[in-house]
């Protein structure tokens, strides 16, 4: 393992990467698989310092992002359900639907609660059992853990109104299929932290061994970040990818055992749609059988959905999958911006244009 | 479908401006309303006096620092004081939600009393409407302040020069994370208070020390610090403001918050917070007045004015560069 100097790190880093790049006779191409990372990166300037040497390209990880039109949809069919009410993190509220969003269905006079967790949500189920309490579950291997603890609490504590509707997704699948398109063309991985403090390293092998691409999981400090690209370019340099492991305070080997087993215990894999890539086989958590109570698309009945193709010349799509910029959409910031967003990627927090919206760069 | 008045139009960002622009001033703008500024000043009989009003609909009506009552008195004086005004009298409406505990209205306005007392300030007219249950939520206030401007005090957006420095008088954020984190829906415990106070005695002071070395003045509250100095950036055109990251005084705990919630204290809503704008030469001696003459000790120079096109640019801890935008996409109503 090779040791940085502090204080030097980034001086350091920057000059590797200058090294790099001039062997290389063009700009590194990573990609930051996090939406958080993407966050770090725009708001602390790194995307700015490493300019001249190294594209920095976000990835799938902002879970708002990839969730598909239809499912929106789907949540925003539920928030029009009388009697019902919708929880959800703050960052669905404003994501466009095909034809509206819960925003717009919360004017109207949907009802519409903004949780910062499911727990919160069930407790809100507890206080108001006359109400039917859906919960918009939307994440990673992050977010599913405590989902899946709120669905155990509420058989265990007996609560019948409270439901989840599951979006949630792994990454590992969408990340092989990313990594299999030609056009794309990386040079390396910056990994997701979170999602591989619960997976653990192991379940990103696949990078290395089967796509012969350098790769660092990195944690969240602007330094951390820094320390894996500069992992990253040691790879490039001596031709030899492996999947590091920056973020070592909290990423293990196996990863988190128990939260694995908590994930397990409710979800079940299952083929899931994503924004920009379609169907991804194994690639979404459906609720199991037995907690079939609590999963709110089999205690609700829908109308089927049409699919409505949105022709809105919003890019998300392309940018989930690091083919194009934020500044590359023509909507971006001239008529889309977070209050008025024309796609995901503008409105969660994590997004790709948010943070080019909010940092600059 | 008709659009419908959604939550984001009274976040003070993108979407208010909106409103404003296309439902307000087409049909009662006039030349003093469009300045924009926290109070417009209009000459009575020979006088310049400064006018200004405010709405409270802050959920919940108490929370760790303040309450309905408090704000409402103190955000039309700082509204007032910032202007270069001494604020002297108010006019205060409430709307009432019946059902309201007589109890809770009373300890509403004690609190206001309490808070004219401190501001030196009278409410000299009032109203009262009762809604029936749910057509309100709880109660509203509305407060109207006037007051007369300073002697020897000249300010406006278009003083600010090239060169200035940015001084803030306090650490930011307190006030928005404290009423978020004071909602229902929120198991998470913290110290953190709201900064709501008044700034009148504060600015007077600075105002009868510096005189017309003070060019502008504003105060932070929805959409926090980096919105108001875009605003500002952006009305003249001609100058870009440079922030320095690690100069912005945040408390830890609030930083810490932020950070587990994925907030940015920049954007968050102030209720005792002010950015003055300062000639360069005076900026040490302001500094100095405001931390051992005021007792402001975390109060910092915080940015610098250039020649520039209207943006707000902010040098991060690491190192590296960004533009910073206006508030946008508010999740929080109701802060104020």
């Amino acid at each position: 393992m090779e040791k940085w100097n502090e204080s030097d790190l980034l001086r350091e880093v920057i000059n590797l990467a200058r090294k790099v790049r001039e062997r290389m006779g063009r700009k590194i191409k990573l990609m930051e698989v996090c939406g958080t990372h993407t966050m770090v990166i725009s708001k602390s300037g790194i995307r700015a310092l490493f300019a001249d040497s190294i594209e920095l390209l976000s990835g799938p990880g902002c879970p708002v992002c990839v969730t598909d039109q239809r499912d929106i949809d789907r949540v925003i069919f539920f928030a029009r359900k009388k009697g019902l009410t919708i929880s959800t993190f703050g960052d669905m509220i404003k994501v466009p639907g095909s034809f509206s969003s819960l925003e717009k269905e919360r004017a109207k006079g949907a009802n519409v609660e903004v949780f910062y967790s499911p727990l919160d949500s069930l407790k809100y189920a507890e206080k108001h059992p006359e109400r039917e309490v859906v919960f918009i579950g939307v994440g990673f291997e992050t977010t599913a853990p405590i989902v899946s603890h709120s669905i155990l609490l509420a058989k265990e504590w007996g609560i019948k109104n409270f439901s989840v509707l599951s979006l949630h997704k792994t990454l590992p699948p969408a990340m092989r299929v990313l990594l299999d398109d030609p056009e794309l063309s990386l040079d390396g991985l910056i990994l997701p932290g979170h999602v591989c403090t619960i997976t653990g390293r192991k379940a990103f092998d696949f990078v290395a061994r089967d796509f012969n691409l350098p790769s660092c999981i990195s944690g969240f400090e602007p330094e951390d970040v820094i320390e894996a690209i500069g992992m990253v370019l040691l790879q490039i340099l001596k031709g030899a990818p492996e999947v590091q492991i920056g973020y070592r305070r909290l990423v293990k080997e196996e990863g988190n055992v128990k939260a694995q087993k908590m994930i397990e215990e409710v979800f079940e894999p299952c083929s899931v749609s994503w924004r920009g890539f379609g169907e991804i086989p194994e690639s979404g958590l459906s609720i199991r059988e037995e907690y079939a109570d609590y999963d709110a698309s089999r205690k609700f009945e829908l109308p089927a959905i049409e699919m409505v193709e949105r022709k809105n010349g919003c890019i998300c799509g392309e940018i989930i999958k690091g083919k194009k910029k934020p500044p590359e959409c023509k909507l971006f910031e001239k008529v889309c911006n977070p209050s008025e967003p024309y796609g995901p990627c503008m409105v969660s927090q994590e997004g790709a244009c948010s943070a080019y919206y909010h940092f600059g760069v | 479908m008709e659009d419908l008045i959604l939550l984001s139009h009274g976040d003070g960002g993108l979407l208010t401006h909106n409103l404003i622009e296309k439902y307000f001033v087409p049909h009662i703008g006039n030349p003093l309303l469009e300045s924009m500024d926290d109070a417009t000043s209009v000459i009575l009989r020979g006088k310049r006096v400064l006018i200004t009003t405010d709405s409270y609909v802050v959920d919940p009506i108490f929370f760790p620092g303040g309450d309905i009552g408090k704000l409402s008195v103190y955000g039309t004086v700082n509204d007032l004081s910032v202007s270069g005004a001494k604020p002297l009298y108010i006019a205060a409406s409430f709307i009432i939600e019946e059902g309201l505990p007589l109890s809770t209205l009373e300890r509403v306005v004690i609190s206001m009393s309490e808070a004219c007392r401190e501001a030196k300030v009278q409410i000299v007219a009032g109203d009262t409407k009762v809604v029936g249950k749910n057509q309100a939520d709880k109660i509203f206030i509305t407060t109207t302040g006037v007051g007369v401007q300073m002697e020897g005090v000249k300010l406006g957006k278009n003083l600010i020069k090239p060169g200035d420095e940015v001084i803030v008088n306090g650490p930011i954020g307190n006030h928005g994370l404290c009423i978020l984190l004071n909602r229902g829906n929120f198991s998470f415990k913290s110290n953190i208070k709201s900064d709501c106070a008044p700034l009148n005695s504060i600015i007077e002071r600075i105002l009868m020390e510096f005189g017309e070395g003070i060019k502008y003045m504003r105060d932070l509250t929805r959409g926090g610090l980096a919105t108001c100095l875009k605003e500002i950036a952006n009305s003249s055109g001609i100058i870009d403001i440079f922030l320095e990251e690690e100069k912005i005084p945040v408390e830890k705990e609030v930083r810490g918050v932020c950070e587990i919630l994925g907030l940015d204290p920049l954007y968050l809503a102030n209720e005792g917070k002010f950015v003055i704008f300062v000639e360069s030469s005076l900026s040490k001696d302001l500094l100095d007045f405001m931390k051992n003459g005021l007792n402001l000790n975390w109060a910092s120079v915080i940015g610098i004015v250039k020649e520039g096109r209207g943006d707000l640019f902010m040098r991060t801890q690491i190192g590296g560069t960004r533009r910073l935008n206006m508030l946008s996409g508010n999740p929080l109503p109701r802060i104020c």
